[in-house]
């Protein structure tokens, strides 16, 4: 055995994450770690590498017990990590932070030259070439991630551990990722993956450990489990997941509430038409880059529209400001919680009233058992597993993090909201629940804009498709014709383009 | 190039326009004599706003430092004085007293997860009292070696002195670019300052990392005591009041963001120069008052943060709208 944990608990104020859970890693196998938000993953990883200190329990690397605590001792002991939502640090340059640790150079003085060349070296194996001396925010999420997790690849002599490393990259990207852990099993190291997207987790690993509220459920081979049966073990029950996999039933054409014409930005998308219906549900696909949340940042005003014009029933809307576009009744959820989305120092209860306190103003406090009575209703709805509202958001799990930032975009109720990637991160039972959810608030007039990588997930909500490809609305699919394949077919350039 | 950057070029770029400008009125201005009057008279700001520099970019901030300079000429002045100690001697020991008690605050910053702010502030008011036990007096150094370090100088063409303290200043400019830019340690403070959480994660070792910025501006602050001394021939307990905001000034017109994470060293050089530059324009032209430095300061670090601002903006949506 490679890695072996043995009855590790780790206890936080008011939340036991992890209660005496055992996990083994082979060399040569790709091992998910898999459980619902809230399950202990991640803090079951950060207790491993020596991010957080463990109260009992542990571990043994190699036959040797082990007990780094910081992580600069587990990756010296040959352990390798992308944390979850961790993209390393903007403010370097992709070298610096490539090769942080452990920069080359003599007499310790770090030699750029020698950076250079071993960054772009490590980056070829998943085709970048990139400009390895820019900072590391100048570049796409989904490029950060890639670096991240060649990052942690190179760290990793005996173990590699991904937590949520494929949450932002597209299929090509992903496939790329998973050839270089797969050369990595042959080579002999033990992967420990977890992620929410179960077909990877059946694409890719050997064995699946599964863990449900901080405690240990079982330990079985890939190859011997279906999907229903992994979601059992996962949730405690079955899930009535048709929702997941079925279209919304066809309610024919929607009264007409917003109209955008000649929509766009310069250098970010070009102009384009689009018509929402009410309580309609329009999805917008496309690659990464290809200018999905591109539209939803002009739509809202995040970064303006530089031509082009928005109207409702009532007239021209103003949305040159993300106050403006609230004030229109507008709603956005954006892709990337950790910059834009949640305050990690304020409670989940503060962090689901913000939105609807700003749009009161600040100078007509809303009552605090109201304020409960709304906090309380959400983290119902959405299952957001929390010891309590008052809770520091920034120490729930990743995915109960997403849930809140779309509670607080759902307690303003407006009548158009955007959500990008709404599930990225969400388990699979939480999934079913907001699906549920959105069709419940389309139901009462509401009109959506979803993003989403998924196609799955579009399929499952959009009355209607919107492609894009090289910052262009090139295609639309309604009704009927809304089935992924078809979406596939259009991003690939094959039909509409 | 890197959005980070940009504020360097304003920096140079302003410190030319500057110059120009000066030169125009005053042709004297690029004689070799005013530059190394301008270096002599700014060594001891330089020297402590290079550990200012770093402190910043590690998301930090020290207000002891001007005290400590205070302290380090009336420690020097009064040892100098009772003992026979050597100068050399006496600055050996001030220089590990300083460097402790910046790793001491360091450590309380990093251990009690305390803000650098007020656990320098506390430094400040530490280390004024401690001059003023000392001596309230102003105390002056008479020692013949300190006359010999007063009076050394090179010639440079056009009679221009390059002092001794002009090139400790410039030496240690050198010193705190290699430290910054091409150490571990120089990357693990760029870390820091781009985020803790992060930072550790990556296994940047905080905590000493957090003790070792605010032990070297402790040595910067001793050396700019040293040069401070020698600069004034004495120590006096009231001498550098607010200095460091002077250089923290000094590090933000340099283009350091002052909520760390990203600056150059080299930029902060040319902060210093450029302060010293509108010093030397008030002198040559007699007829201003000094408070004017001050007014021109404090209208170069407005224009310079919305300057920022504003470029960083500007970068941001050229570079989201030239990717991917
Ligand atoms: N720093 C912390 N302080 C307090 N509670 C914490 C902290 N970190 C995690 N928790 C709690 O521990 C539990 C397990 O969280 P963890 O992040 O390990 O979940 P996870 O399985 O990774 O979920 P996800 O799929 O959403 O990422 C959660 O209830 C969470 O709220
Ligand atoms: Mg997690």
């Amino acid at each position: 055995m490679l890695l072996s944990i043995r009855s590790l608990t780790k206890t936080f104020p008011g939340t036991k994450a992890l209660d005496g859970v055992n996990f083994d890693l082979r060399a040569g196998e790709v091992h998910a770690l898999l459980g619902e938000n809230g399950a202990g993953k991640s803090t079951l990883i950060k207790c491993l590498t020596g991010a957080y200190s463990r109260d009992a329990g542990t571990v043994t690397l190699d036959g040797a017990e082990i007990a780094p605590r910081s992580t600069v001792e587990a990756q010296d002991l040959g352990i390798g990590t992308v944390y979850q939502e961790v993209n390393l640090l903007p403010n370097l340059t992709v070298a610096q932070n490539l090769l942080f640790g452990r920069e080359p150079g003599r007499f310790g003085l770090i030699s750029s030259r020698a950076m250079r060349a071993e960054a772009k070296a490590l980056l070829a194996q998943y085709g970048l070439d990139l400009n390895v001396d820019r900072d590391l925010g100048s570049y796409s999420v989904a490029i950060r991630q890639i670096i991240a997790i060649a990052r942690a690849v190179s760290l990793s002599g005996k173990v590699l551990i991904l937590d949520e490393p494929t949450a932002s990259l597209d299929a090509a990207e992903v496939r790329m990722v998973f050839d270089v852990v797969r050369s990595l099993r042959e080579r002999g190291l033990g992967i420990i993956f977890v992620s929410h997207f179960l077909d990877q987790v059946f694409d890719l690993t050997d064995r699946v450990t599964v863990l449900r509220n901080g405690q240990y459920v079982t330990t079985e081979d890939t190859a011997s489990l279906n999907r229903v049966k992994l979601i059992e073990h996962m949730l405690g029950r079955t899930l009535q997941d048709e929702v997941l996999h079925s279209r919304p039933a066809d309610r024919g054409p929607r009264p007409e509430m917003l109209s955008f014409q000649g929509f766009g930005r310069r250098g970010a998308v070009e102009p384009f038409d689009l018509v929402v219906g009410e309580g309609e549900v329009v999805g917008l696909a496309g690659l990464l880059g290809s200018g999905r949340s591109e539209s939803a940042e002009a739509l809202f005003g995040l970064k303006p529209a530089t031509g082009g014009e928005a109207k409702d029933q009532a007239g021209k809307l103003d949305l040159s400001s993300p106050a403006r576009a609230i004030a229109a009744g507008f709603g956005f959820a954006p892709e990337d919680r950790k910059t834009d989305g949640i305050i990690a120092d304020l409670s989940i209860r503060e962090n689901i009233i913000l939105g609807l306190q700003a749009r009161r103003g600040w100078a007509r406090p809303i009552a605090r058992a109201e304020q409960n009575r709304i906090a309380d209703d959400y983290i119902k709805r959405l299952d957001i597993r929390t010891s309590g509202r008052e809770k520091r958001i920034g120490d729930l799990s990743g995915g109960n993090q997403q849930k809140a930032v779309l509670a607080r975009w759902l307690a303003m109720n407006p009548r158009f909201l955007i959500l990008d990637e709404p599930t990225r991160g969400i388990d699979v039972g939480a999934h079913a629940e907001i699906l549920h959810l959105v069709h419940e608030l389309v139901a009462k007039g509401m009109s959506l804009l979803v993003i989403s990588s998924e196609l799955d997930e579009l399929v499952a909500v959009a009355d209607r498709v919107i492609v894009l490809r090289d910052r262009r609305h090139i295609a639309e699919l309604t009704g009927e014709a809304v089935s992924g394949e078809r979406i596939m077919r259009a991003i690939a350039g094959g039909e509409g383009g | 190039m890197n959005a980070r950057t940009l504020p360097l070029y304003v920096t140079i770029a302003i410190f030319l326009v500057g110059w120009a400008i000066c030169w125009m009125q005053f042709p004297n201005m690029l004689s070799t004599r005013v530059i190394g009057n301008l270096l002599t008279d700014n060594a001891y700001l330089g020297i402590v706003a290079v550990g200012m520099t770093l402190v910043i970019l590690s998301g930090g901030i020290d207000l002891s430092v001007g005290s400590v300079i205070a302290f380090s000429g009336v420690f020097i002045a009064i040892v100098l004085r009772d003992t026979g100690l050597h100068p050399l001697m006496v600055f050996a020991i001030l220089l590990v007293l300083t460097t402790l008690y910046g790793a001491a605050m360091g450590w309380l910053i990093d251990r009690l997860a305390m803000p650098a702010f007020i656990v320098t502030l506390a430094g400040m008011f530490l280390a004024r009292g401690a001059a003023y036990l000392l001596s309230i007096e102003s105390v002056p150094i008479t020692h013949e070696f300190y006359q010999s370090l007063t009076s050394a100088y090179w010639l440079m063409p056009g009679k221009g002195r390059l002092t001794l303290i002009g090139v400790l200043m410039l030496v240690t400019f050198a010193i705190g670019i290699v430290i910054a830019h091409k150490t571990r340690f120089g990357a693990s403070v760029y870390a820091l300052g781009g985020g803790e959480a992060t930072a550790r994660l990556m296994g940047v070792r905080q905590g000493r990392t957090t003790v070792l910025v605010y032990a070297f501006s402790g040595l910067m602050s001793g050396m700019a005591g040293i040069v401070f001394s020698i600069y004034t021939g004495s120590g006096y307990s009231l001498a550098t009041v607010g200095t460091e905001l002077t250089a923290i000034a000094a590090v933000v017109i340099g283009g350091t963001l002052l909520t760390g994470g990203a600056g150059y060293m080299f930029g902060t050089l040319i902060g210093v120069l450029t302060m010293g530059l509108i010093q030397t324009y008030i002198v040559f032209d007699g007829s201003l008052s000094s408070w004017w430095t001050r007014i021109v300061i404090g209208l170069l670090l407005l224009i310079f943060i919305l300057l920022q601002k504003g470029l960083v903006k500007l970068s941001e949506a050229r570079l989201a709208g030239g990717a991917a």
